[in-house]
């Protein structure tokens, strides 16, 4: 496994895709520091940052690559080597070095400026937003033979958790606004990973403000403790499942 | 060596496999032939694992092949159309296999020498020619002296020459005791390579015998022949309703 790794990460790192990356979250997160003293609402800012360009940017990464990866894959399953082992070296060196360009991109600069309340929790949901958009766009590519099929499918799991899904909880809301929804939000926010992750950094920055409906009735349900493990162990989850089902799809595909 | 049992493969609706039966033993080179779309790439990717049949059983050494990964240290695999990492060049491919099957030391370079890859080992992958490929690919297959060899239609694309010195080279490790599958279109050349023929249609195995037996069925003295004479004759047994 180990080797197969390091032909992957070389591979990534030809394309100098995950470098420009890096450079992208670095800028930016200088760039807000340099417009805001008070740490705390630079950290708000990354917040929007994180959880709008992080999946995006993710998702579609993965998906591309995936499909460049192709030949290599087909080239290694001739080989003796385990398809499993081949598939979770790809999801391997993907994830871990688009956490990498996270770690190094928004983590230097937020260590360098000094840890706010907050900043580890920003840290944190950002890694693992990364790796469930890893998991949903290795779910895609499995899906499909055709590459921009893929794609689509990848932007569409985007469009849905970032905008569609918010769209269809509101009207929810509103429609059955007579009844006690609240344990119904909470539950229905569990199947919204990017909205898991605002929760969670809203409970610890202490903004119920911002929190908006769900977000006071989570804290309110769960404490703020219990809140935020209760959303990490759902994130762990929409990294492990969507990425068990693609792997078990995997092992019975035909290349 | 190589056994199928009752091997079917449906895409969907479509058939490609269905029940086929062989065994193919150590020392003999079969030549595996049918018209195009009759299965042979599915059948070989299948004995590969990379295809997974519907039904049946694939026996390689007498061992179920399903959901087993290392019986693919015994096959030297050339693919019809070889697909290559793009960025990569043709040494640092050939090192990459090397260290994933882990055998860096005990590798067979005839090939690689005969064919001058040495000489552009700086290539990248995505610049080299559909020939020079295929020469990549044959050095690839041969690169482990691996007990089976399959080869997916390996004289098509080359030039004369190096069709020359992969059939030599084909012959050398077939005398030496190798299993061989090799499927292709041209049958003078499969005439020269193997022994017995495994005739595929419609993803059944119509016919599989040695080649001269073929021969004296049909009293020809070519495989080209044979095959046409023996094509005709089914035909027309078909034509005829019962």
């Amino acid at each position: 496994m180990p080797r197969i790794i390091k032909y992957i990460f070389y591979d990534i790192l030809r394309t100098r895709f995950i470098l420009l990356y890096t450079v992208f979250l670095f800028v930016c997160t200088f760039a807000l520091y340099q417009l805001d003293s008070d740490t705390g609402k630079v950290i708000m800012s990354l917040m929007n940052v994180v959880l709008m360009a992080i999946p995006l940017v993710s998702i579609v990464f993965t998906t591309i690559h995936f499909y460049n990866s192709y030949e290599f894959i087909e080239l290694m399953l001739a080989q003796p080597v385990n398809r499993k082992t081949i598939y979770l070296s790809e999801y391997l060196s993907v994830g871990l070095s688009l956490c990498f360009a996270y770690c190094i991109g928004i983590g230097l600069p937020i260590v360098f400026y000094g840890l706010a309340p907050g900043s580890l929790t920003l840290l944190f949901t950002g890694l693992m937003l990364t790796l469930v958009f890893v998991s949903l766009a290795f779910l895609a590519s499995v899906l499909t033979r055709d590459k921009a099929k893929a794609i689509g499918l990848a932007l569409l799991f985007w469009f849905y958790f970032s905008l569609i899904f918010d769209g269809l909880l509101l009207w929810i809301i509103y429609t059955f606004g007579d009844y006690p929804l609240e344990k119904v939000t909470v539950a229905l926010v569990a199947f919204n990973p990017i909205d898991l992750a605002r929760i969670m950094m809203l409970l610890q920055l202490d903004i119920s403000a911002l929190m908006g409906y769900t977000g006071a009735f989570f804290q309110d349900f769960f404490g703020s403790h219990i809140g935020i493990v209760f959303s990490a162990g759902v994130l762990l989850l929409w990294i492990l499942v969507p990425l068990i089902l693609a792997t078990k799809i995997f092992l019975k595909k035909d290349l | 060596m190589i056994s199928l049992q009752q091997v079917s493969k449906h895409f969907g609706k479509l058939s490609v496999l269905s029940e086929v039966n062989f065994n193919l033993e150590k020392g003999n080179s079969y030549a595996l032939v049918g018209p195009n779309g009759s299965g042979k790439t599915t059948l070989i990717k299948s004995i590969l694992g990379m295809v997974i049949p519907s039904l049946g059983k694939i026996l390689v050494d007498g061992e179920d092949i399903k959901d087993h990964w290392r019986y693919r240290e015994k096959i030297g695999y050339m693919p019809q159309i070889g697909r290559y990492p793009e960025n990569m060049r043709i040494g640092q491919l050939f090192d990459m296999m090397k260290n994933i099957r882990g055998n860096t030391a005990n590798t067979d370079e005839e090939l690689i020498r005969a064919f001058n890859l040495h000489k552009i080992v700086d290539k990248r992958m995505h610049t080299l020619s559909g020939g020079t490929r295929q020469k990549v690919s044959a050095a690839l297959a041969f690169l482990f002296h691996a007990p089976i060899l399959i080869l997916d239609e390996p004289t098509a694309g080359l030039d004369p020459v190096s069709v020359e010195i992969l059939k030599e080279k084909i012959i050398q490790e077939k005398n030496a005791g190798k299993l061989f599958m090799i499927s292709s279109h041209i049958l003078s050349d499969l005439d020269e390579l193997s022994s017995h023929i495994i005739y595929l249609f419609e993803g059944k195995v119509a016919y599989h015998d040695t080649i001269e037996n073929l021969k004296e069925q049909t009293q020809e003295s070519r495989l080209g022949k044979a095959m046409a004479s023996f094509i005709k004759e089914k035909a027309f047994t078909h034509a005829i309703p019962d």
